[in-house]
Formats: structure tokens, sequence, C-alpha cells
């Protein structure tokens, strides 16, 4: 069920660590002050917690079950266990760091993005994930990612949570199109 | 009544018929996922687009502004299109058949009918009927079932009490002629309640009482003692020209909902009520406008839950084949 192991949580802490830091820089660069975090349920949400630890973000993390707004409804029907969205502060002008932990065909950014702006027209979106895989079927990209890892086409990654987190490797689709 | 006729061989539903033959797990989903709906009156945009591009058509054949309204705004808030089919003006007043009335809206790619009839049984006459794919939901079918209004009663319960398993429910009123009380009764067994309790008078109770797992009262401070839970039924005025009760006046009397009698519930009673409600007839003014009512939290919740149940139904209708 859980899978083949591939990182512990020590080692993830510490990749969130440095993902805090780029995430951080850019948000300078680009003068976006006062973020605030999103974290796609479920293993996303775990990430954003971290990582507003690390950026010191005291804004209370917006959480999303995207599964109102996925593109496959019509072929899967709805998620067995569909969790209520919530983001505690005014999206309006504020700038998002959107949080997912492992980022594939984009499908699932698109719809937290939809979601979103359904809460308000945020200033802007950053998105952040703790892996990056190859299979992009849309043209959306990270801003901040952990790792991205050298894998079959057919395995799959998923982050286990959350205490302690782990990252295993399954064998067969395992879950959500990411 | 057929109960395999509302899932697939997956169990998930295809139609939503009836309360009978579904387990808990398939009731706590469509509650768990009504809580997810009920969050978004709070966004900027109410609407989330899971139901874009597909059709429901509200078929009613009996008169019913509250129902029909909570599930037309329950599709829109879907976003689904929304075809209202008033049969009082149309072509069944005419003599044309109920079948020929649902293959003409078939023809117009209904995806989901949401039925109302005076008769027992029409829902899952109308769900035997219709094309592979198209859905069909229960909107009250003669003294049957209603069960959305059972699953709303449902999740406002869950809301203020948490947990089924401690609770003592009472539903008050005219059981006989009741398709909530019906449908009541089986959700509230299936989620696993202490005790069900019927209260009224002996004219209005069914005749099958014994086998729907319930205890029966006829006086109401006797069966009010102790409960966390009320249900106050709308009693019909046409029942009382049926020579099956005396007069209103005498019917609050005997089983009206008052302060003096909701003191014998627990102290964190709640009451509720599927409206539209008669004042002074099976409920008292100061009752239902009063700290322990949470009549217009059902209205709320009606909506949240008829959003849960159409979005299950036509996400597996979507897979049938497969």
């Amino acid at each position: 069920m859980s899978g083949r192991l591939f990182m512990q949580e020590a080692a993830i802490l510490e990749i969130i660590q440095g993902m805090a830091q780029v995430t951080r820089r850019l948000l300078d660069e680009r003068g976006r002050d006062d973020p605030a975090l999103v974290g796609i349920h479920t293993g996303g949400v775990w990430v954003a917690r971290h990582l507003a630890t690390a950026l010191g973000v005291g804004t209370p993390l917006g959480e999303l079950d995207i599964s109102f707004y996925r593109d496959d409804f019509t072929r899967i029907g709805m998620h067995p266990q569909v969790r209520p969205s919530n983001i505690p502060f005014d999206v309006e002008d504020r700038h998002i760091v959107l949080v997912d932990d492992v980022i594939q065909s984009g499908r699932t950014i698109r719809a937290a993005m939809n979601e979103i702006f359904d809460f308000g027209r945020p200033a802007s979106i950053l998105l952040v994930t703790l892996v990056e895989r190859h299979g992009r079927e849309l043209p959306i990209q990270p801003d901040v990612v952990g790792l991205q890892p050298t894998l079959e086409a057919h395995e799959h990654l998923r982050l286990s949570g959350p205490e302690p987190l782990a990252l295993h490797i399954e064998p067969a689709p395992g879950g959500r199109r990411r | 009544m057929s109960d395999r006729l509302q899932t697939d061989r997956h169990g998930r539903l295809r139609h939503f018929l009836t309360i009978e033959g579904l387990g808990r797990e398939q009731l706590i989903q469509i509650l768990d996922t009504a809580e997810s709906f009920a969050a978004l009156p709070g966004r900027r945009v109410k609407k989330v687009p899971l139901l874009r591009g597909r059709i429901v058509t509200n078929l009613f054949f009996e008169n019913s502004t509250r129902t029909r309204t909570t599930f037309e705004l329950a599709a829109k808030l879907l976003s689904a299109d929304v075809v209202n089919f008033n049969v009082a003006t149309s072509a069944t007043a005419k003599g044309e058949t109920l079948l020929d009335t649902l293959r003409t809206l078939q023809a117009m790619h209904t995806d989901m009918f949401v039925v109302r009839h005076a008769s027992s049984g029409a829902a899952h006459f109308i769900a035997r009927h219709v094309a592979p794919g198209v859905s069909v939901v229960n909107a009250g079918d003669g003294w049957h079932a209603h069960p959305t209004q059972a699953m709303l009663d449902m999740f406002t319960i869950r809301r203020h009490k948490g947990d089924f398993t401690p609770l003592r429910v009472a539903i008050v009123g005219d059981i006989r002629h009741s398709r909530v009380a019906r449908s009541q009764i089986m959700a509230l067994n299936t989620l696993g309640v202490t005790e069900v309790r019927v209260i009224g008078p002996a004219t209005l109770m069914p005749a099958e009482v014994r086998s729907l797992g319930v205890h029966q009262f006829h006086d109401l401070d006797a069966g009010l003692e102790d409960v966390d839970v009320v249900i106050m039924l709308r009693l019909q005025k046409e029942r009382m020209d049926s020579a099956l009760l005396p007069s209103e006046h005498e019917y609050f009397q005997l089983y009206g909902l008052t302060e003096e009698r909701l003191a014998r519930t627990r102290p964190d009673a709640i009451v509720m009520h599927p409206g539209p409600i008669n004042r002074g007839v099976e409920i008292a003014s100061e009752v239902a406008d009063g700290p322990r009512s949470v009549i217009l939290q059902q209205v709320s919740h009606g909506i949240a839950v008829r959003m849960a149940v159409m979005s299950l139904v036509l996400g597996s209708a979507g897979e049938s084949g497969s």
C-alpha cells in the first residue's frame, strides 16, 4: 500500500527549508509584501504548514480541496472524500503562495487557480511544489521546486503524513493526476 | 420498492430515489460532500463549475414552491442549466401520458430529472424508463419517500449534535401520510441513533408502524421526555376534512409543540420542521421563532445537501458503462 520509501522526513524538511529561502528571495525581488499561503489537499497542506513556519508567515493557511473544479469529473465522478475548502483571509489583492506536494500534468494547479479566483482576485500567485515530475499537459510551471527525481513513467511519488512526512514510490497510478 | 435501481455495481448512486437499501457509509458520504458545499456562501463566487454543461429538469406534478426552488438553486450553484417543467400547464393536462412527457423531455437532452409526484413509486417508474446515463432524483412521491428532505434533516442534526449514536429523536404529527417521516425514520436508523419515537394520534399512525423500528407514543408529553431532537410534521389541513382529526384547535391542545412541552426534552434539544409551518396548529410561534428552532437552517442546508446528491448522482452516471 505505502510502496517503496523514497525519502524520510528529515530530508524532506531540509528541502522545504531550501524552498523557503528561494521563495523568500523571489518574493523580495518582485516586491511582494505580506504573502499568504494556500495549500492543496492533502499533501500540499502539509508542505505549506512547514513552509509557512520557515517563511515566518503569520497569516493563517488557506486550504483547498479542488474536487469541485477538476476537469475529469464527467469521467471519474466525485472524489469519495471531499473536504471543505477554506481560505481564512481576504484573497482580494493579496500575494498568494500556492503550495502542492507534486506537480505533473498541471491539471490540479489549473483547478486550484480557478477556485482561488472564486474567492477573490489575488494580486499575484507564486507556485511552489515539493516535487516536480515530467508529463506536463498544460502550460503551468512552478516558480519554486524542491526536487526533480528521476523515476520511471509508470511510477508515482506519494507524500504521506502529516507526521512523519515521507515520500514513497508507488508502482501503479495511485490517486489524482497532478 | 427496488433499491438496486438506484446504485451501480460499485455501490455508487445512479439515482436517488429512497433511503431504503442505502448503507451508513453512503449516507455519510452525502453529508460529508454537503459539508463542502455548505462552505460556498462565504465566498465571493457562490457557485462551482462541477455540472457546467449539464441540464437538470424539475418535473413537478405536484406543487411545491420551496422544494422546487431549492433544487433549482442547488442545480444553478453547480453551474447546471435548469428547466422547470410545470405539469399543470403542460401537455399532460392535455392527455399526454407520463412516458410521452418523459421522452419529449429526454429529447431535449436532459441529464437529470428531479421528480415530485402525488403517486408513490412515480420516481422509481421514471428511473426505470429513462435512457442510460440519465439520472432521477426523487423530490417526494406520494406517501412513500422524500429522501433529500430526510438527508437535509440528518445534516442539520449532525451539525448540532455531532454523533448520531447517543440521540433520541421524536417525530411528531401525521406519520401515516408523511413521506418525510418514512425517509427520516430510515435515515435515523441507518445512522444508528439510540431511539426513534413517533408521536401522534392513532388515526395518523401507519399500519406498518411496528415494522419501522420506532417506539410509538400517543401522548406528546410522555414522548418528548429526554429527547435530543424534535421533528414536527406539517399537519395537512385536508386531513381534517377526512374525519381523521377533530379540529385544528383540539389538535394543538393535544399535539401542538409549546414552550411548556418543550421543557420535557433535554435542555439542548433542537426543534425541526420541514416547512411550511402552520403556526398555532402543530407548533406555537414562540417555539418556531425561539432559540431552539433550527427551521431556517434546515432550508439553507437543503441547498447544500441537494447539491451533494445531484453531483454524486451525475458524477457516477458518466461512468455507468465502464
